[in-house]
Parts: C-alpha cells; sequence; structure tokens
C-alpha cells in the first residue's frame, strides 16, 4: 500500500472508526473515503441481548417507589441490585456492538449523539433506562432528520424526568391554579442552550420560559394509567393560550405546540451552527476552522437537518484527512479501540470498573452538558496516569496476547513512530509490549 | 464466583466441579493428592549472577565491575550459601530456608534455544517446546493431562489471565485480587516516560502524576516503595500469600503459577541497592509469605522459580545488563533436597559469544526430575508429550528427599 493509502486507511478507521482490525487497513485502504460514507446507507445495529424496554423500566421505577413508601425497605435494596444488573447489560451490549461492528462509524455517531443528548444517572431515578434511552431514541436516527432525533429524545421518559419536565406545571393550567406548584423550565433551557439554538444561538430567558410553557404536559404515565411509562400528554397542566417563542407566535394546540416548536428549533441556523461546530471538533479537530464549521451547517440548512448528509459532509473535509491523529482519544474510545483491536472483550465489571477509574463511565456523564470532546479535558496528570494503568491492567487480562508488534501493523499499518516501535520490542514481555502499544502516543490518539 | 478476597474464574470446557476451595458444600470432583507444585514465571529475564553471585569464581569481581557484590560479612554485603556462591542481601527474607536445607539453586540453567528475544523465549520456556512452532499449549498443562483423572482440574493462575504455560485442553482456573484496577508497575511507566518524551500532551502530564504519586524516585531508579496494590515489586507478596492459602486448602488446587515482572534491568540495575534489589526483596517477601502461608502443606511442596534467560555478564553503558543467556533456578519447598547449589558451574573464564554466562544445566532437565519425582509422572510421557523431542534430556536426579 503506498504511503498516503496508508496514512488515509488510518484515519479512516480510527477517526471515523473505533479501530482497525484484521485486515480492516488493506480492506479500507482501497477506498477509504468510500469506505466511511458507505456505512451511512445502513442504519446501526439493534443491540443484542435480552434488555428491557423503557417503559418497563420507567414502571418499575415506580413501583419500587411505590413499594418503600409503603414501607417496603428490602424492595429499594433488591431494586437497586436489579439496576446495577440491567446497567451493566447495557453497556456490555452496545460495548460489544461497537467493537464487533461493520459499521463503526454509526456506533462513534450513535455515542456522539447519546453524548449531545446527555442523560445522566448521576439523577439515580433514571438510572433503570439510560440505556433503553439511548436504543429507543438515539440510535435509530443517527442517520436520520435531526428534528425527529430532537423529537424522539425531548418526548422520552428518560429526557423528561431527567430534566424535570415530568413534573413541570403551567401555573394558569387546570392543576396550577389549584396547586402552588409551578413551571419547571430545566428541559426548557437545556433544549435551547445544549440540544439545538446552543449557548450563543441568540435566544433570551423569555424564550427559555416560553418553550417550558409550551412543554407543560409533556409527561410519563404514572403506575394506574394506560401505557404505565410511556410518554404521556397531560391537558390538565398544559399551560393554556398563545407563546411566543424566538419571534414566532404558538397559539394555543396543546401538545402539537411542542412538536411546532421543536420543529423550528431544529430548522434554526444557529442549531445547523451549534451542531456543525460539535460535530467538526468531535471528528476534525479540537478547534476545527471556521469554513469547516461553515460548510457543514450550511448542509444541515440546505438538507433540513439530514443526518446522513450532514455527517458525509464532515468526512468530506478535507482538514479530516490532512493531519493524522490530530485527536486524543476521549477515555471510552480508548476502551473500545483496544477491545476491538485485541479481539478481547473485558467483562461487564472490569469493564465499568475501568470506565470508573478513567472517568467516563457510560450514563454518568456530569451534567446535561455531557462529556468533553477536546483534550485539553482528559489529559490531567492523574487522568493519565490511570490511563497508563488501564492499559497495563487490560494488557495483562487478555487471554492469549498477540505479537504486540503484529497488532501494531494490524492497527497502524507503517504508520508508527519508531521510538513506539522500539519500546514494543524492546518490552520484557508479550503483555509489557501489548500495554506499550495501548498507552503509545498513537494509540492514544485518533 | 466471588469472595471477599478475589476473584475465581474457571477456564476450560467441563470446568463446572471446580469452585472455591473453603466455601460451604464446596469440593473438588475428586480429592486430588497431597503434592504441590508451584512455578512462578520471573519475566523479564533475571540477572542470575545477581542474585547468587559466584563470589568464588576468580574472575568475578574483574567481569562484573560496578555490579560485583560484597562478601559476606562486610556492611551490606551478600549472605553466606558455599564456598564458590553467595545470595543478593535483599534476597534475605528467604536465606534461612537454605540453613533449614528447603532451597536450593541450580545455577547456569537456560534452555535448549539460543534467542535473547524476551517474547520468543518466553514462549519457549512455558509451551516446553526446543524451537518455536506452532505453539498453543504450555508444558504444565501437558502435565496436568498426565495426572490421573481424579487429579485433574487442579491448575490454578493467580493474577489474572493464564500464562501460556498453563493453557491447553485441561481446564483450570485463575485467580485475582478483588478491587479492580492495580496500579501500573515502575517499569512500565519508566519505558512510557521515554515513550511519552517528545509528546507535548501526555509527556508533561505522565511527569506531573508521577511527580505527584512520589513516582518518580522509583521510576528512576531510586528507592521509593510503590504500593503493594499495583503490579510492582511489592505487588507479589500479597499474590504468593493468597496462592498459599488456596493450594494449601484441602480441596484446593495443587499446580499453581504466578506470574513477577520488573525483571528487565537494563538501566540502573545497581548492586546491593537498586531496582533490582527491590525486585528481588519483593520476590523473597512474597516466597517466605507464601512458604508461612502454607502451613504443614509446605512439607509436601516443591517450588520452582524459572526466568526465560539470563544478563550479559558485563554491565552496560547504564549501570544495567542486556539480554544474555544463562540465568539460576530457585527451587524450594518442604520436598527439596536443599542448602545446596546443583549442576555444574561453567565458569565466567569462558563466556557464550563472549558475553553471556553459559549454559550449564538445561532447565527443562530440572522441571522433568520434579514431574517425576515430586508428582510421580511417567520419565517416557515426559520425553514424548509434556518436552516433546526432549529424550536427550535427563531428569535432573536427587533434587528432592527420598
Amino acid at each position: 500500500m503506498p504511503a498516503n493509502a496508508a496514512h488515509d486507511a488510518l484515519i479512516a478507521a480510527t477517526r471515523f472508526g473505533i479501530a482497525a482490525r484484521g485486515d480492516d487497513l488493506t480492506k479500507i485502504g482501497r477506498d477509504p473515503r468510500g469506505w466511511v460514507l458507505g456505512q451511512l446507507a445502513h442504519r446501526p445495529t439493534t443491540l443484542s441481548g435480552n434488555l428491557p424496554n423503557s417503559a418497563k423500566m420507567v414502571a418499575a421505577e415506580f413501583e419500587m417507589r411505590r413499594d418503600k413508601r409503603q414501607g417496603d425497605d428490602a424492595a429499594k435494596r433488591e431494586f437497586n441490585q436489579r439496576m446495577r444488573a440491567v446497567y451493566l447489560d447495557e453497556i456490555e451490549a452496545r460495548t460489544r456492538a461497537a467493537i464487533e461492528s461493520e459499521t463503526p462509524l454509526l456506533e462513534r455517531l450513535t455515542r456522539f449523539w447519546s453524548n449531545h443528548f446527555t442523560v445522566s444517572i448521576l439523577r439515580p431515578a433514571i438510572r433503570g433506562f439510560a440505556g433503553a434511552f439511548e436504543r429507543e431514541a438515539i440510535r435509530p436516527y443517527v442517520t436520520g432528520r435531526f428534528r425527529d432525533m430532537l423529537l424522539a429524545v425531548a418526548r422520552h421518559p428518560a429526557m423528561l424526568l431527567y430534566l424535570d419536565n415530568a413534573i413541570s406545571i403551567g401555573p394558569d393550567s387546570v392543576i396550577g391554579q389549584r396547586r402552588d406548584k409551578g413551571l419547571n423550565e430545566n428541559l426548557g433551557r437545556e433544549l435551547l442552550e445544549l440540544h439545538t439554538l446552543g449557548v450563543d444561538g441568540g435566544y433570551t430567558q423569555a424564550d427559555v420560559v416560553a418553550l417550558a410553557r409550551i412543554l407543560t404536559g409533556w409527561s410519563v404515565a404514572r403506575l394506574e394509567e394506560p401505557n404505565s411509562g410511556m410518554f404521556r400528554f397531560r391537558p390538565m397542566v398544559h399551560e393554556p393560550g398563545a407563546k411566543t417563542l424566538l419571534g414566532r407566535v404558538y397559539d394555543e394546540a396543546g401538545e402539537g405546540e411542542g412538536v411546532a416548536a421543536l420543529a423550528a428549533m431544529a430548522a434554526h441556523p444557529a442549531t445547523a451552527r451549534h451542531i456543525a461546530t460539535k460535530l467538526a471538533r468531535h471528528f476534525i479537530a479540537d478547534a476545527p476552522t471556521r469554513e469547516a464549521v461553515e460548510r457543514i451547517a450550511r448542509m444541515f440548512r440546505e438538507t433540513e437537518g439530514d443526518l446522513r448528509q450532514v455527517t458525509a459532509a464532515v468526512v468530506k473535509e478535507e482538514a479530516a484527512w490532512r493531519t493524522p491523529l490530530a485527536k486524543l482519544r476521549a477515555p471510552e474510545d480508548m476502551v473500545l479501540a483496544a477491545e476491538r483491536v485485541t479481539g478481547f472483550a473485558l467483562p461487564a465489571e472490569p469493564l465499568a470498573n475501568g470506565l470508573k477509574l478513567l472517568d467516563q463511565m457510560p450514563f454518568f456523564a456530569p451534567s446535561p452538558a455531557g462529556w468533553p470532546d477536546a483534550a485539553v479535558n482528559w489529559v490531567s496528570p492523574e487522568a493519565v496516569l490511570h490511563r497508563a494503568q488501564w492499559c497495563e491492567s487490560f494488557a495483562q487480562r487478555v487471554p492469549d496476547p498477540p505479537e504486540p508488534m503484529a497488532l501494531a501493523e494490524v492497527a497502524f499499518g507503517p504508520t508508527l513512530a519508531a521510538e513506539t516501535v522500539e519500546a514494543i520490542r524492546r518490552a520484557p514481555s508479550r503483555r509489557a509490549g501489548l500495554a506499550l502499544l495501548l498507552a503509545s502516543p498513537e494509540f492514544q490518539r485518533r | 464466583m466471588t469472595s471477599r478476597r478475589g476473584v475465581l474464574r474457571l477456564i476450560g470446557a467441563g470446568a463446572g466441579a471446580f469452585v472455591l476451595p473453603g466455601l460451604p458444600g464446596a469440593v473438588f470432583a475428586a480429592a486430588p493428592g497431597e503434592r504441590r507444585f508451584i512455578v512462578v514465571l520471573l519475566r523479564g529475564a533475571l540477572d542470575g549472577l545477581a542474585a547468587v553471585p559466584p563470589l568464588g569464581d576468580p574472575r568475578y569481581r574483574e567481569v562484573r565491575g560496578a555490579l560485583a557484590l560484597k562478601p559476606p560479612g562486610e556492611a551490606g554485603g551478600c549472605l553466606a550459601l558455599d564456598g564458590t556462591f553467595a545470595l543478593h542481601p535483599a534476597l534475605a527474607p528467604i536465606h534461612p530456608y537454605w540453613a533449614k536445607r528447603e532451597l536450593l539453586f541450580v545455577h547456569a540453567a537456560g534452555n535448549g534455544y539460543r534467542t535473547r528475544s524476551h517474547f520468543d523465549a518466553q514462549d519457549l520456556m512455558e509451551s516446553g517446546l526446543a524451537a518455536k512452532e506452532r505453539i498453543s499449549d504450555g508444558w504444565l498443562n501437558r502435565a496436568l493431562a498426565l495426572m490421573h483423572a481424579g487429579e485433574r482440574r487442579v491448575g490454578l493462575a493467580v493474577g489474572g489471565a493464564v500464562p501460556l504455560i498453563l493453557r491447553g485442553a485441561v481446564p483450570v482456573a485463575s485467580w485475582e485480587p478483588a478491587g479492580g484496577l492495580r496500579d501500573a508497575s515502575p517499569e512500565f511507566l519508566s519505558a512510557l516516560t521515554a515513550l511519552y518524551a517528545k509528546d507535548a500532551l501526555l509527556g508533561p502530564a505522565l511527569a506531573d502524576g508521577l511527580k505527584a504519586q512520589n513516582f518518580s524516585q522509583t521510576v528512576l531508579g531510586g528507592n521509593a516503595a510503590p504500593d503493594a496494590r499495583g503490579f510492582g515489586p511489592k505487588s507479589f507478596a500479597p499474590l504468593a500469600e493468597a496462592a498459599a492459602r488456596l493450594v494449601a486448602a484441602r480441596d484446593g488446587p495443587r499446580i499453581a503459577v504466578l506470574e513477577m515482572g520488573g525483571w528487565d534491568t537494563h538501566v540502573n540495575e545497581g548492586a546491593e541497592t537498586g531496582r533490582l534489589a527491590q525486585n528481588l526483596e519483593g520476590l523473597a517477601t512474597g516466597l517466605d509469605a507464601l512458604a508461612k502461608a502454607m502451613g504443614p502443606a509446605w512439607d509436601e511442596t516443591v517450588l520452582v522459580a524459572v526466568t526465560e534467560f539470563g544478563r550479559t555478564v558485563a554491565v552496560n553503558g547504564n549501570n544495567g545488563t542486556d539480554h544474555g543467556t544463562a540465568s539460576v533456578l530457585l527451587v524450594m519447598g518442604g520436598r527439596v533436597k536443599g542448602g545446596r547449589v546443583a549442576g555444574d558451574w561453567p565458569g565466567l573464564a569462558q563466556l557464550e559469544d563472549n558475553r553471556d554466562l553459559r549454559v550449564a544445566t538445561d532447565s527443562r532437565r530440572v522441571m522433568k526430575g520434579i514431574l517425576r519425582d515430586h508428582l510421580g509422572l511417567d520419565p517416557a510421557r515426559l520425553d514424548r508429550t509434556v518436552f516433546p523431542d526432549s529424550s536427550a534430556l535427563r531428569p535432573f536426579d536427587g533434587l528432592l528427599q527420598a
């Protein structure tokens, strides 16, 4: 393979995929861009395993709280164990999907969007269905339309509970007039600030309140209600009357107001720019050029947020193919890459323990803003030591460690620095060589 | 399967009858014999001339230069063994076993191949083959296969993954300490520090991280003590003690393998103190803890510590040694006829390739002697299946008490 083909194959496999394995680099080397773009014609695989849907788990959470109110302390303990088991099943299934995927770009996109629309189980009430949220509201939409994903997210019980909309009450609604409780702006604010227009997107506090009012009534069916655990619109808490959001008046239309408002937010030029910036930062560089962002944003506007074409625009950015290994791998990326190149999937417990040490436990982002996406956020002295520790521990666990230089060839082709090759060759054991490969400057980047 | 102390896993088909010893109702499919055999793999190439220095060899002081150790009696000097050999002072915790005649060394031990590649040499040390070919299982697993059916499922890997020596058709178990990830080893962090030297992002962060943890001393060859939870020298003793408890248990495994790294002392090996001394102390502390934790079962035990090759006789430009040929084998246990250095001594006058201690005893002869005399395995099978095509290598006689 000529040098530039090897270079492009490496970028395709690592920047837009998870890591090269087997004869990936040779296969990809024939048409690196085509290999990446071709994946966009597919849909992400459905996760295998017996994973419960969110409605079931939401109902189970409600049930546990009812039993606890009735004085059943054992219920909570049992429930916690069950939640832990579901959590481990979820992260094991999504990890397996990523390391075995034939469409790794779609796995990357799933994580990107899951992070964009963060639900975090630091809010314990949603711990049982954060994984289901990703499977139901993110994964099926990553090559669809942005507005469809936005709507699926905003209607999902996990988001409605995580950002408190399920308990938001219009002050002038039937119930609002009876009770002292009122509007909760949490979801309205984050939809504008994080999910669509972005913090500099030109909205005001009045817009936050308007959106919160529009979304009053978007809630989750209780245990005693039909379809418990699923989305339920509650007319009795919906704020009546017309609302003005981002200069547009929404006449009273119940549930339909929110659907229309979200569609308008998805089509807002600031949303196109916000999404383009995040995609460029994720796939191209920590500080992407204004021109690259503008080209991606234009594609977003022109295609009305067709994520297949928007993603293709990211892939086609020349800057993405110019500088290899420009991005530091986030911890979870590193873990997935290590498992993919070695073909060894950690069991769920050590997988979770490792990701916890590395500060990127899936569905445990510190805030609704999700995980940061620039190297500076991931290279504290402690974090780099933890990466080293994880790499050595992982290498110790691989059941039948391969020749590290052979693996280096599989993952990097001829592109490894001479110092890295030398360090691996000099390692005192195969496992030590593998640990050095995983911890190498090259492997830590994509 | 978990216990408060660690995690026991079963590897291989039909391993279901193997359960954690000591749990109520937990027993092996059939009670194994009382004899125990423990192998400690010292990865990275132990400097045998430092561990058991031939102080009485006329050329010793001259060829070892800065790494030459002081004789017994001097401050910081070696511990006495016999007229030719002494024990590195950092191995003091196992010195009493010499007097009790439970410790012997086979010096100038090595294998039939000549390679200075860690990967290849470890593969051969563990596979028991004479040349690198399709390696798929280890000699200790093939030895397990020879033990009669009632004694199967008695193999245990201590520390995590199952090393090649114990992999194969016979199901084995692995045990690792509870409590998540272990700290990185000084050896690894040292290599990584060099590898990150030109990395503007990772280099400074790693350096700061090491400094914050007081690691820099250790990594750069000082004397700071690393954490016992990690992969460093102090991590061996807890593993060794845990292994002893499992192996000593009435229904426990009878064959165990432990691993210890940190022997690849190219830089700052040191003499009485330094990186090698720290590692030797970690090893000896662990072996002593193991022997004590075995209780009465120690009387039925043979332990061998083996490394893939030795190191250069001469010191290199970094106060260390490079990859060599022969090293030393340590044999310990209540069944051992100890208090002596067994095997021929080739001397330091004539060296392999003018640089290395020559091999006087093939390690496979020692292993065959133990497997025959301690575990009662058929010598003909040892020649054919455990160490294929090795009939020219006679089992080493007289290592154990009759």
